[in-house]
């Protein structure tokens, strides 16, 4: 197949493309939430993005917060951000920020207003932009615009056989293109840690990934239960005919191809050596790596399931594909590419990864993924540790 | 190319995963191995479902699963050639 060199996408003011176009009310904090989904209930085109946590959170805990706040800002996908928080100084270091990329952006505190007054007034300033934003056209925009994040969930053992592989050739075929790429899930490699380090495309991203590896594995053991509570793997996992973490790595790593990672990743940190594939130290619940992959400005995200995990992004359209048959016959409205004839030996890995191509340009263009149809929009911070 | 009733991911796998809705007791299954394409016989000894794992030869217990071509697993409790591998008979030797 002869790969498209462009798509259609909306240009942003730093140069960057989306495959989205949202205004987005985004809260500091938990108690913000009501203004911030009473501001996106007011004004149509809009889409407030409540969640759990931003209050006396402290340290490095913080510093995520505030990268997951700002991130998801600054993603390309979103036109234009007005930000709810409590009090006025966490609030104004979120704008600025977002401010740099050159978008549209105004900040509300509730202190000595309330929330019916800053309702009010940011409401006024969310109509502006929900306006101004609805006249953005997508423009043709290279290939190279795409950055491309990637998770699996609710695997099974054709994950690792079909689903994921097919990721695998979508990555080998995309990156002469010059696309960012971002694998996540550093617990989900356990087992397979020593062969993926080695993927370290430098001996410094190699020796980083086996840092950031060891931490969350020393984690894992200090809190553990005997057999982790069916959590790794799920009993999702189990029921499909997973048996160890180990078995659940090896599929998990197909989703790479065979690329080596330029460089490791905090959660939620902007990839900066340019294109190519990153690793990004994430949690593997997936409404969780996919908040983070968004908030470190990828703009599309391929979503391989098993058993048929069903999470979508308020920002990044995620794209699902699957190749167990039933899941495919069963959960067909969840399932945005079927690649279930590679078990079947009715398709090949090259064909299905051609259709994913397919698949995920259309979506890059417009079309509505399974996820956004049915109203998934899993917006979930990653808390590193209690707050003070 | 027939549809397998298995795939074997690597030569060296001792498993085999099951790709049709189910295999039946006693049935004579045709494994395809992907890393050099050509096909094995195995009997499945039980009722195995779509993404379960079959043995290929006699293992005992201490043996190590292979798939993928690597370690996924130690075996707690002797398994027969065409017999079904999953918790009840292998586990991790991570955590």
């Amino acid at each position: 197949m002869e790969i498209p060199k462009s798509f259609l996408g909306y240009k942003r003011e730093n140069g960057r493309a989306g495959t989205r176009n949202h205004v987005i009310i985004l809260p500091v904090d938990d108690i913000s939430n009501a203004c911030a989904e009473a501001v996106a209930n007011n004004i149509k085109g809009t889409i407030a993005l409540p969640h759990s946590y931003g209050r006396l959170q402290f340290g490095a805990d913080l510093e995520l917060h505030f990268r997951t706040m700002i991130g998801t800002g600054k993603n390309p996908n979103v036109a234009a951000v007005i930000v709810i928080g409590i009090e006025p100084k966490w609030t104004k270091r979120i704008v600025d920020e977002i401010a740099k990329t050159g978008k549209p952006v105004e900040g509300f505190h509730i202190e000595r207003t309330g929330d019916i007054g800053t309702i009010m007034k940011a409401s006024k300033k969310a109509q502006e932009f929900s306006q101004w934003a609805s006249e953005k056209q997508r423009e043709e925009c290279p290939l190279s615009d795409l950055w491309i994040s990637v998770k699996c969930g609710e695997s099974d053992t054709t994950s690792g056989l079909a689903s994921n592989p097919t990721v695998g050739n979508l990555m080998e075929k995309l990156e002469p293109f010059g696309v960012h790429l971002c694998f996540g899930e550093t617990s989900e490699l356990t087992g397979a840690e020593k062969v993926c380090a080695a993927r370290g495309a430098t001996p410094e991203a190699k020796e980083k990934f086996m840092k950031t590896w060891s931490a969350y594995n020393d984690f894992i053991l200090k809190e553990a239960t005997n057999d982790l509570s069916e959590s790794q793997p799920t009993a999702g996992n189990i029921a499909g005919g997973l048996t160890t973490i180990e078995e659940k790595a090896f599929g998990n790593f197909q989703k790479i191809g065979n690329l080596k990672f330029i460089d490791v990743l905090e959660p939620a940190e902007e990839p900066k050596k340019g294109k190519g594939l990153y690793f990004m130290d994430t949690s593997s619940a997936a409404a969780e790596c996919v908040t983070l992959q968004a908030a470190g400005g990828f703009n599309i995200h391929l979503f391989p399931t098993g058993q048929g995990n069903i999470i979508g992004n308020p920002i990044e359209p995620v794209v699902k594909l699957t190749a167990n048959p039933l899941t495919a016959k069963l959960m067909k409205e969840h399932v945005d590419c079927d690649v279930s004839k590679i078990l079947s030996r009715e398709m090949n890995l090259s064909q299905a990864g051609d259709e994913l191509i397919k698949t995920m340009l259309r979506v890059a263009n417009g079309r509505l993924t399974c996820a956004e149809a049915l109203g998934h929009k899993e917006f979930v911070m990653t808390k590193l540790y209690r707050s003070a | 190319m027939s549809q397998p009733d298995l795939i074997i991911h690597d030569e060296k796998d001792n498993v085999g995963v099951v790709v049709i809705e189910t295999t039946r007791k006693g049935q004579d299954c045709s494994a395809w191995i992907m890393e050099n394409d050509k096909t094995v016989k195995v009997s499945s000894m039980n009722e195995v479902p779509l993404g379960h794992k079959i043995a290929l030869q006699d293992l005992k217990e201490g043996d190590t699963i292979l798939k993928y071509g690597h370690d996924i697993g130690k075996v707690v409790k002797p398994i027969k050639k065409g017999e079904h591998v999953h918790v009840h008979n292998v586990k991790t030797k991570k955590w």
